[in-house]
């Protein structure tokens, strides 16, 4: 297949308009004016066209929770909204804790239509005790591990872990929030929460797992990863220890970037969410991180539910709304809309996320795909359009996504993915699959 | 433009002063309803009320259904615990059972806050009437709350509730005491309260003040020995021990040393002050016995109040039509 996207703002090591010309899966040629017999030619004027996204954080719920989504259909919601890789989370049922649970993911994800990488559970079970087989695990291709869904609650336990994974060249990525202190609690702890009668997750129920987290990857000199930072308070202090030398990285949700607590006040349980919506002024200071380059990665924490557990009372129904299809909107206009850099766009949604997946240099997983690129000929082409001014409404009947929890439905959105390249290959346009 | 007529009654929370009148001048022309031999008018004729509690409740249930049936409604009263509720059915599917037999209005009680607004959301043209949702609110005894304030302090003044309006709440003194954290009842007291122009002070342990309070239309004391001779009305709150919340003190040995309303302390309190507790009530751990059947207490008259202020509420929900009342 041959595929010519042309008068695009290329975002490349410089951005410039350009033609991109993508033969036999690779980016054959970029340059004006360019032509080729029988190629599909994808209009891009006043399109930003980058390399693919890269999700680093991921629920696909397979296996164990098919009902509200497969790698199949995540990796279509992916494809629709930009995605050329995503990160598989392991709190899947089981877990994924073992090499035989990584490779089924790997070996169904290789017949999907994006590329999917896996992420493991530190611990076995996600129980919080047994470390997994990290080094075979490193082997197989997994570059991240996680308990997500909580904290690894015993900081010995992880101090193991950040020290282990140390030498292995991998990450130890923690959903930073005190399982004491957040209790049962459904939404942020503050005005709302006291209002609307729900039980609060205080924000210092993050601030203390990050602090502690920060303290043991300085002492062990292991690499730590926060997942979905959510408040003002963490995010400093996840600043001031890179500062200092700690190697920590961290990524924001979209809609964390882009929801208060206020949402709750309707007690729809698609605005249910761990670490839950935020102050205004957390997401404040979120967008201003953002647009600073101080964040890492935004990562989706795409969290399907089965339709009917989301449509319960708020407090009995599971935490998580939907990301893929609408998260690089989200991001755009957390940036500043469609004036935005475009270098900080695919910096946030490709490049750097794709190097905390290991997608991106010598250490790239066998099978899978080298993201994050620059756009250069020779380049394998996985490669996004993105059409900044493209106005287009959430419809959650119209998702890829097996299920229906967004927060955004009847939301207009501002700029889309109107073209997704993989392998050289067109697999979605204008949010539906080619 | 009146928020109570013909809509669903969710929370106090926007509710108008006017509004707030309205209900207590309606609930008071019911009142006399309910003092004629034949306590009955057919005001909602023909209408059916599902009442739905999916929490044990005794006054609440009672009035509300007795409320409706002296307003001739049918009232179909699903017990929760003998139907297929109990089987794991959703409250979405409940609900869609009910409103396909015909119904105006639902009473919903549920241990979940939002769980009204979530049914309301269901049925849009169902009348909702928040009978307590979790932690969030209790409309109809907010509103029998300031009634029972405003028919007391009125009869002492030989005049009609209807008569004052809204003028006795003016700068009236009200004391809020003990677990507004977890009360359903404290928020809507204190929204109905604020609304009516009433001052309010709230004292309790920090652990049993919900978060965000500094935002709240109250000011917030530390100890009740500093702030009882303040007070008209002591609103005392049930500290609900059996789901858990005694935990956020060290004891109800110690709550009741600091925060109680012993007979020591209701020495203290200004004469003429009312005592309020919306039930049922821990004798001993937010009042002495003694307390609760001093003159001052009207705790009995609040239950009394239950059944006028529930026919406002029906009436106004669901016909809007105050020229109805015969």
């Amino acid at each position: 297949m041959t595929v010519l996207i042309r008068g695009g703002l290329v975002v490349g090591r410089q951005a410039g308009v350009a033609d991109v010309l993508v033969a036999d899966g690779q980016v054959r040629e970029v340059g004006p004016s360019l032509s080729a017999r029988g190629a599909t030619v994808i209009d891009a004027e006043g399109c930003w066209v980058g390399p693919a996204f890269v999700d680093i954080h991921t629920h696909l719920r397979e296996p164990g929770n098919e009902d509200a989504e497969t790698i199949e259909s995540g990796a279509r919601a992916g494809a629709v909204g930009g995605y050329g890789a995503l990160v598989a989370m392991p709190n899947t049922e089981p877990a994924l804790d073992s090499v035989a649970a990584v490779r089924f993911v790997l070996e169904v994800g290789r017949r999907a239509v994006i590329d999917i990488a896996a992420a493991a559970s530190i611990t076995v079970g996600r129980r919080g005790q047994d470390l997994t087989a990290m080094a075979e695990l490193t082997e197989l291709g997994v570059r991240l591990f996680t308990d997500d869904g909580a904290a690894v609650r015993d900081p010995a336990v992880l101090r193991r872990a950040l020290a282990y994974a140390r030498p292995l060249g991998v990450r130890i990525a923690e959903h930073a929030e005190d399982p004491d202190l957040v209790g049962d609690g459904v939404m942020n702890e503050g005005v709302w929460s006291g209002r609307l009668g729900l039980t609060g997750r205080p924000a210092v129920a993050e601030l203390v797992t990050v602090l502690r987290d920060i303290e043991l990857a300085r002492e062990t000199g292991g690499s730590l990863h926060i997942l979905h930072v959510s408040t003002a308070s963490a995010l400093a202090a996840i600043l001031r220890a890179r500062r200092e030398g700690v190697d920590v990285t961290t990524e924001v949700t979209p809609h964390h970037l882009t929801l208060d607590e206020s949402a709750c006040a309707s007690f729809d349980a698609n605005v249910k969410v761990n670490p839950p919506l935020r102050t205004a002024a957390d997401v404040a200071a979120l967008q201003q991180a953002l647009r600073d380059g101080e964040i890492d990665a935004v990562a989706t924490d795409h969290a399907p539910h089965a339709p009917e557990t989301k449509d319960q009372a708020f407090d009995e129904a599971p935490a998580g709304v939907l990301g893929l299809e609408h998260a690089a909107s989200l991001t755009l206009a957390a940036l500043g809309g469609p004036d935005s850099d475009p270098q900080r766009f695919f910096d946030l949604l490709s490049r750097r996320p794709a190097a905390l997946a290991g997608l991106r240099g010598p250490r790239c997983p066998q099978g899978l795909g080298q993201h994050g690129g620059w756009v250069e000929p020779g380049d394998e082409a996985h490669l996004v359009v993105f059409n900044p001014l493209r106005s287009w409404v959430v419809d959650r009947a119209a998702l890829q996504s097996r299920a229906r929890n967004t927060p955004y439905h009847g939301r207009e959105m501002t700029g889309r993915a109107v073209a997704t390249i993989i392998s050289g290959h067109v697999v979605a346009r204008d949010g539906e699959m080619v | 433009m009146s928020t109570i007529r013909g809509r669903s009654l969710l929370t106090l929370s926007d509710l108008t002063r006017a509004d707030l009148v309205e209900v207590l001048d309606a609930a008071e022309s019911f009142v006399e309803v309910n003092r004629r031999s034949v306590k009955k008018v057919p005001a909602l004729r023909g209408r059916v009320v599902a009442s739905l509690f999916y929490e044990e409740s005794t006054r609440t249930r009672l009035s509300f259904e007795t409320a409706a049936k002296r307003l001739s409604a049918d009232v179909l009263s699903l017990a929760v615990a003998s139907s297929s509720v109990k089987k794991g059915e959703s409250l979405r599917d409940t609900i869609a059972t009910i409103e396909a037999l015909g119904i105006d209005a639902v009473v919903l009680r549920h241990r979940a806050s939002g769980a009204a607004e979530q049914v309301a959301r269901y049925v849009p043209d169902v009348r909702v009437i928040n009978a307590g949702d979790g932690q969030h609110q209790h409309p109809s005894q907010g509103l029998l709350d300031a009634f029972t304030v405003r028919q007391v302090l009125a009869e002492r003044q030989g005049a009609r509730g209807s008569e004052t309006g809204s003028e006795l709440f003016a700068g009236l003194h009200v004391l809020i005491v003990g677990d507004i954290r977890h009360s359903r009842v404290a928020r809507s007291d204190i929204d109905a309260y604020a609304a009516l122009g009433a001052e309010i002070r709230v004292v309790a342990p920090p652990t049993l003040l919900p978060p965000g309070i500094e935002t709240w239309p109250v000011k917030v004391v530390d100890r009740l020995d500093d702030t009882l001779e303040w007070a008209d009305i002591v609103s005392l709150l049930r500290l609900q021990h059996e789901r858990g919340t005694g935990r956020f003190v060290p004891s109800l040995a110690e709550f009741t040393a600091t925060f109680g309303l012993t007979v020591e302390r209701l020495a203290r309190v200004r004469p003429g002050a009312l005592i309020m507790h919306p039930g049922p009530i821990n004798r001993g751990v937010e009042l002495d016995a003694a307390v609760a059947d001093a003159p001052a207490a009207v705790i009995t008259r609040q239950v009394a109040n239950g059944v006028p202020i529930r026919m406002a509420v029906l009436f106004l929900t669901i016909a809007g039509n105050r020229e109805d009342v015969s």
